[in-house]
């Protein structure tokens, strides 16, 4: 394929790079890459993915854009809203690079849709604030072989994991089952330093570009958790788990179930 | 005993402390927040009040992080002192 002055230009600083050049840049193109959550995770990881070049990119998030999302959620302005966050952030994407291809999912993740939206995808960025979804996200993707990202923020805090089902260490190797739903408020109560989802979310971002072109070691095997405060980083060596319920030996979780309360069965 | 609890050296001065009195100790509130490595092995959560601690063990607390949904103690979850 030729590839015009503009592309070359557009892309100039990754061609660059020895190890992304023309072929990387060319399988950025290529890739298709499911943002879970246009929320604080998910608005720098839309914004970094459109500006690489991921050819498909598909976001999901039932909600709407709300005043107290924007200290934090840098995809969508003032003026959006009461609007759908999956059409605020495929629109700033498309502002970007409007040669993408942006598919919107205004829906919530279940047992019962997941398999059929993740399909297809390269990889998956998980920026859920829910246990439940992560789970789900989690045991979904390692069913399909489908290699995701792990994100989570609080206050001045950041944890993340990336996953290549089958060869490392799965989200439940860490964490077996989630948490009691009575132990987790909402996070409007523990409250998140806007910058933080930055620091996060362009982690995330990272390692899919990472995993697409091939470049470097993922951050596999490892919880990565940072404090702000401190400004610390930590990498904590995690082992994958022979008994582990969903990519074990023997696993025990062989077909997707919503956790009680979830959100598809109040939606409905 | 010296332990290493999240990379820091923490002298405990009790004899035999299980992973759940560690859990006491650095005031964990929500030991359901928490996944706890021993030596790069995770503990079983029904295990922690029978899991005695040794010299130089090497604890993590791995906490759960949600996206903006989670409950932990304290201002930080990376830091006690």
């Amino acid at each position: 394929m030729e590839l015009s002055e503009a592309y070359l230009e557009r892309y100039s600083r990754h061609i660059l790079l020895q190890d992304v050049g023309v072929e990387g840049q060319e399988k950025l193109a290529a890739a298709k890459v499911l943002i879970v959550g246009a929320g604080g995770l998910g608005a720098p990881v839309a914004l970094y993915l459109a500006a690489a070049g991921v050819g498909t990119i598909g976001i999901l998030d039932h909600d709407l854009v709300e005043l107290s999302n924007l200290q934090r959620q840098v995809v969508h302005f003032t003026k959006d809203i009461g609007a759908p966050k999956v059409d605020s952030a495929r629109e700033k994407m498309l502002a970007i690079n409007p040669e993408l291809i942006v598919k919107t999912y205004q829906d919530y993740l279940c047992a019962a849709n997941i398999h059929e939206i993740i399909a297809g995808y390269d990889f998956v960025v998980d920026g859920v604030d829910n246990f439940p979804t992560k789970f789900l996200i989690n045991d979904a993707c390692v069913m399909a072989g489908i290699p995701f990202s792990h994100g989570g923020i609080l206050r001045f805090d950041g944890q993340t994991m990336t996953v290549l089902p089958g060869q490392s260490a799965c989200y439940r190797c860490v964490f077996r089952t989630p948490p009691p739903p009575d132990a987790v408020p909402t996070c409007s109560q523990a409250g998140v330093l806007g910058a933080i989802a930055g620091m996060l979310g362009t982690i995330q971002a990272t390692e899919a570009l990472k995993y697409i072109t091939g470049v470097g070691d993922l951050l596999t095997d490892t919880l990565l958790s940072f404090n702000a405060k401190a400004m610390t980083f930590r990498r904590v060596a995690i082992k994958r788990q022979p008994d582990c319920p969903v990519c074990g030996a023997q696993p025990t979780i062989t077909k997707l179930v919503d956790a009680e309360q979830s959100v598809c069965d109040l939606k409905r | 005993m010296n332990i290493r609890v999240n990379g820091e050296t923490q002298v405990l001065e009790e004899g035999a402390v299980t992973v759940a009195r560690l859990l006491d100790i650095q005031k964990v509130e929500s030991p359901d927040m928490v996944s706890v490595q021993r030596n790069g092995d995770f503990v079983e959560r029904a295990n922690f009040g029978s899991t005695l601690l040794a010299e130089n063990d090497e604890i993590e607390f791995l906490y759960f992080m949600g996206g903006g949904a989670c409950k932990c103690q304290g201002d930080s979850l990376l830091s006690w002192n």
